[in-house]
């Protein structure tokens, strides 16, 4: 009886051990088979560099050009804000703070990892918004600038956090090394260091360009989601995931317009996975 | 040549400071705006009141409300889940490229962006499964959002429980389940409860998986049961700062300050378990 009851028990492990997988491969299933069907209407190539994206004209214009674009042009604002000032923050935690503030620094960025991102959003549309219209004297502080800022913020936690670990899981003796052969702590960092931990560095980037990538309600709430190609980081953008949350509540179900939006979720998927993987393997060079 | 290496030194780990600064000034200061905007709007109408006037006035609490189902709906899905998977990776896979695939599907499940989450709960739990848009749905959606959590901080708290305590358990004629059951797990159960703090978190902050597969906009009244539609806190912050013009400034922050504090309050008990347990470690 006893017997019968741990097969069970150990065959349900199995079972949930694997769940992962199967949820994964659900995901993406479910997304292929909503969103195939706008590949009837729009050939992948015109629906991935069609320059206009009008989806409920007659007859639809289903081209994500202007979406891509506005992730890649916030992404790229964000990754250029966030790496310096994350890999710097993450080499003073690691290295330079004494005990007890290092304890407080890394309390700060737990906490900005757990704020969630409407809230955030609610944030920069009542300070940086208006602060951005202000400085730059733009009809509206809605601009890809302001995205990219606040999407930083997001990125930051996920970068710090990992490239911390990266720095902390150098072998002792390295640091030992260079600092008995008369290097300066500083030297001793940027020479030995950080190369030494460059490829947990560079998952740490990719993870957080990922997070970025990923991020819908704050980059939805400042942006000011233009749908068209963007002409500058001062003008408003809208970026994919914003799309699918701005559209989908109105896209009726079965429609070109509901298919489109689904293609843009698997467009979406591939880029996520494909960060991921790269990061993963990154990850495990190291050891 | 060694003044100069030092001033450079000063220099760089002056930078190091800036960015850090740069960070964790305006963490503090987001709070301290939440806190200081938000506290005057809380008084017992605003946590017990249904919104009224087009949610210009009167109370958040069919947003509280929601968000305490769609959170435990949340977590009674992925915790068994969760545990079960994070026994399977540190008590009974080997190294092989099954646990291989495994961990990079989980490592996938969590970098899937939240929005996605929402098409797939939409398709799958709303449409296909004829759930409708429901609590059902919002919680099952945002459950298998929160696995990934869940597992990876169980199988830490699995896998930091001394191998010697098994290999005692097993030699005194304990089988594997029961080793894991009465020795393992009992050892565990801070980590996991740490995990699944941070997991209920996360749940009760994110919007964008519920915005197909729950949300309502404006419903003045408590769901009656799982199938029904219902209001959460996140959503009611994106309508009422968005979609709504004219609602008073201090409803707003009033609403931002209450999610804040439910998450923040979340992820500081889930703190406290892990240091606690910390200290207590005998091994």
């Amino acid at each position: 009886m006893r017997k019968i009851k741990e097969f069970i028990i150990e065959k349900l492990i199995l079972i949930c051990g694997i769940a992962s997988i199967f949820f994964v491969v659900l995901i993406f299933l479910f997304l292929l088979k909503e969103g195939l069907s706008v590949f009837n209407i729009v050939s992948p190539f015109n629906f991935l560099f069609g320059k206009s994206w009008y989806p409920i004209s007659e007859p639809p214009q289903l081209g994500i050009l202007p979406l891509i674009l506005g992730s890649l042009l916030v992404t790229l604002g964000a990754a250029i804000i966030s790496i310096p000032i994350g890999v710097g923050c993450a080499v003073y935690i690691a290295e330079v703070a004494p005990g007890k503030i290092k304890e407080i620094l890394k309390a700060g960025i737990e906490l900005l990892a757990a704020i969630p991102s409407v809230v955030l959003g609610f944030i920069g549309m009542v300070t940086l918004v208006p602060l951005v219209k202000n400085i730059f004297h733009l009809p509206t502080g809605l601009t890809a600038l302001s995205g990219s800022i606040m999407l930083a913020f997001m990125a930051m936690p996920t970068i710090v956090s990992i490239a911390e670990d990266a720095l902390y899981s150098i072998p002792k003796t390295y640091k030992e090394g260079a600092l008995a052969l008369g290097a300066t702590h500083w030297q001793t960092i940027w020479r030995v260091m950080l190369p030494a931990a460059s490829s947990g560095i560079l998952a740490a980037i990719m993870l957080g360009i990922g997070r970025v990538i990923g991020e819908t309600m704050a980059v939805m709430m400042i942006t000011g989601n233009a749908a068209v190609i963007p002409q500058s980081i001062l003008a408003p953008v809208r970026t994919l995931t914003a799309t699918i949350a701005a559209e989908m509540g109105e896209a009726v179900v079965g429609s070109e317009h509901y298919f489109a939006l689904f293609a843009v979720g698997i467009v979406l998927f591939f880029i996520s996975f494909i960060i991921n993987v790269t990061a993963d393997l990154f990850l495990h060079k190291k050891q | 040549m060694k003044r100069n290496s030092h001033r450079a030194q000063n220099i760089a780990f002056f930078f190091l400071l800036m960015a850090t600064l740069l960070i964790v000034v305006p963490v503090g200061l987001i709070v301290v705006i939440i806190i200081q905007k938000g506290l005057p709007a809380i008084n017992w109408q605003f946590l017990s009141d249904v919104p009224r006037q087009g949610m210009r006035a009167g109370g958040i609490f069919p947003a509280i409300i929601g968000t305490i189902y769609l959170v435990t709906g949340a977590i009674v899905f992925a915790l068994p889940i969760g545990l079960l998977a994070a026994i399977y990776l540190s008590e009974y896979s080997k190294d092989n490229p099954l646990n291989r695939i495994i961990k990079l599907a989980i490592i996938n499940l969590a970098g899937v962006p939240s929005v996605v989450y929402g098409l797939f709960g939409l398709a799958l739990f709303v449409i296909f499964f004829k759930f409708g848009a429901s609590i059902l749905s919002g919680s099952l959606t945002l459950g298998i959002m929160i696995l990934p959590i869940v597992i990876t901080t169980s199988r830490e708290a699995l896998e930091s429980v001394p191998q010697s305590f098994r290999e005692v358990s097993l030699s005194l004629g304990a089988s594997k389940w029961q080793t894991i059951r009465n020795i393992v797990l009992p050892n565990a159960i801070p980590g996991i409860l740490t995990g699944t703090i941070l997991g209920l978190g996360r749940a009760a902050g994110e919007t964008a998986p519920i915005l197909f597969t729950v949300a309502a906009f404006y419903l003045p009244q408590l769901p009656k049961s799982i199938f029904d539609q219902a209001m959460a806190l996140p959503y009611h912050l994106y309508v009422i700062s968005t979609q709504v013009p004219n609602v008073d400034e201090k409803i707003r922050y009033g609403t931002a300050f209450v999610l804040l504090a439910l998450v923040l309050f979340m992820n500081l008990v889930a703190i406290i378990i892990r240091t606690k347990f910390r200290k207590k470690k005998k091994w």
